[in-house]
């Protein structure tokens, strides 16, 4: 007997892999912002210290990770939230779509800003 | 003593409506709430509502009092009246029959999903299959629901997707019968798990500990779920 229930719209197709995938984001995300944080009350804030900060590999590397964190945390969070208060497929897909391509948009945006491409 | 009803009977009332009635308690008594509404019902046996045991035994009477699910059999007058009002709601979130009456019936669909009955594969012996008191031990805190529906029907999460996500009541099943050492397909029951919705729509919002009436955990069991499926995965 079969009595699991399909999706098709969720980043992992299973709940432990969606489940999975935000704890590990919210981790990375904390990382980062505790790290921005103290570099922001340990340095001086200026136009050097910050483009020298960006200029390194590790770092870029590691903002990429934040970015990627922050698209795959946040379509969990918001498939979550819309499969749970718009009960209509059209309008539940267009929102969805949205929030993807919104997330698309920052990820390669973000690329572009890293590599200054 | 005011109690606020909630009346609806679909064959006379086009929509529900609150009915305001004055109750008279007697002095020095402290009440359950069923024994108010049996008083209501004395004067006026078109109110209808659930109730069989009286004694928190069978589940019947769950139903919402001044805001909080519980049983009105074992919940005293004194722990949910305020400002000397009471207002009594059907379980939230489920069709209602009429007055307090509420169709369990999506309720008890989730609960058949779980496959709440011990499955083995290996021949019956001929008296019993034995546990030791340790793998029995593990099953307290998780048979003695009653399937009221008081946990699952405070539960944002059920209300919002009551056809996918099985709920508090039917997750704690399901882990009773996964923490089985008799039962031999857990394997079978953590694959029909594993979507999105069937047990990882519990937000751990926790209303189903805050109003469960045996004082039972669904959420802790929501939790040894997932780490069970998390184990499978991994």
């Amino acid at each position: 007997m079969v009595n699991s229930v399909d999706s098709v719209t969720n980043l992992g197709r299973s709940g432990v892999f969606d489940w999975m995938i935000q704890r590990v984001t919210a981790y990375v995300l904390a990382l980062y912002t505790i790290f921005l944080f103290g570099f922001m009350l340990t340095s001086d804030v200026n136009y050097e210290t910050w483009s020298g900060l960006f200029d390194q590999t590790w770092f870029r590397i590691f903002t990429l990770l934040a970015l990627l964190s922050i698209g795959a945390h946040a379509w969990v969070g918001l498939w979550t939230v819309t499969t749970d208060y718009i009960k209509a497929t059209l309008p539940r897909f267009l929102v969805q779509a949205l929030c993807g391509l919104t997330m698309f948009v920052y990820v390669v945006w973000g690329i572009q800003i890293l590599w200054g491409l | 003593m005011l109690v606020s009803l909630y009346r609806y009977n679909p064959e006379t009332d086009n929509a529900p409506y609150m009915q305001d009635v004055e109750v008279e308690v007697p002095e020095g008594k402290d009440l359950m709430v069923l024994d108010v509404l049996n008083l209501i019902k004395e004067r006026d046996p078109s109110m209808a509502y659930r109730r069989s045991c009286r004694e928190g035994v069978c589940g019947s009477d769950g139903m919402n009092m001044n805001g909080k699910n519980g049983l009105a059999c074992i919940t005293p007058m004194s722990e949910v009246v305020k400002d000397n009002k009471l207002v009594l709601r059907p379980l939230p979130g489920l069709p209602v029959i009429r007055d307090l009456v509420v169709d369990m019936s999506l309720f008890y669909k989730q609960y058949e999903k779980v496959m709440p009955y011990l499955l083995n594969d290996n021949p019956a012996p001929a008296i019993e299959r034995y546990q030791s008191p340790e793998d029995r031990e593990k099953l307290d805190g998780l048979y003695e629901c009653i399937l009221c529906a008081c946990c699952s029907t405070a539960c944002p999460s059920f209300w919002w997707n009551p056809e996918k996500f099985i709920g508090p009541a039917g997750l704690l099943q399901a882990y009773r019968f996964l923490a089985d050492s008799r039962d031999t397909a857990q394997a079978e029951r953590l694959a029909n798990l594993d979507d999105p919705f069937s047990v990882f729509r519990c937000r751990g919002i926790m209303n189903c500990v805050s109003v469960c009436p045996k004082g039972l955990n669904p959420t802790r069991a929501i939790g040894h779920i997932r780490n069970l499926l998390l184990q499978r995965a991994t």
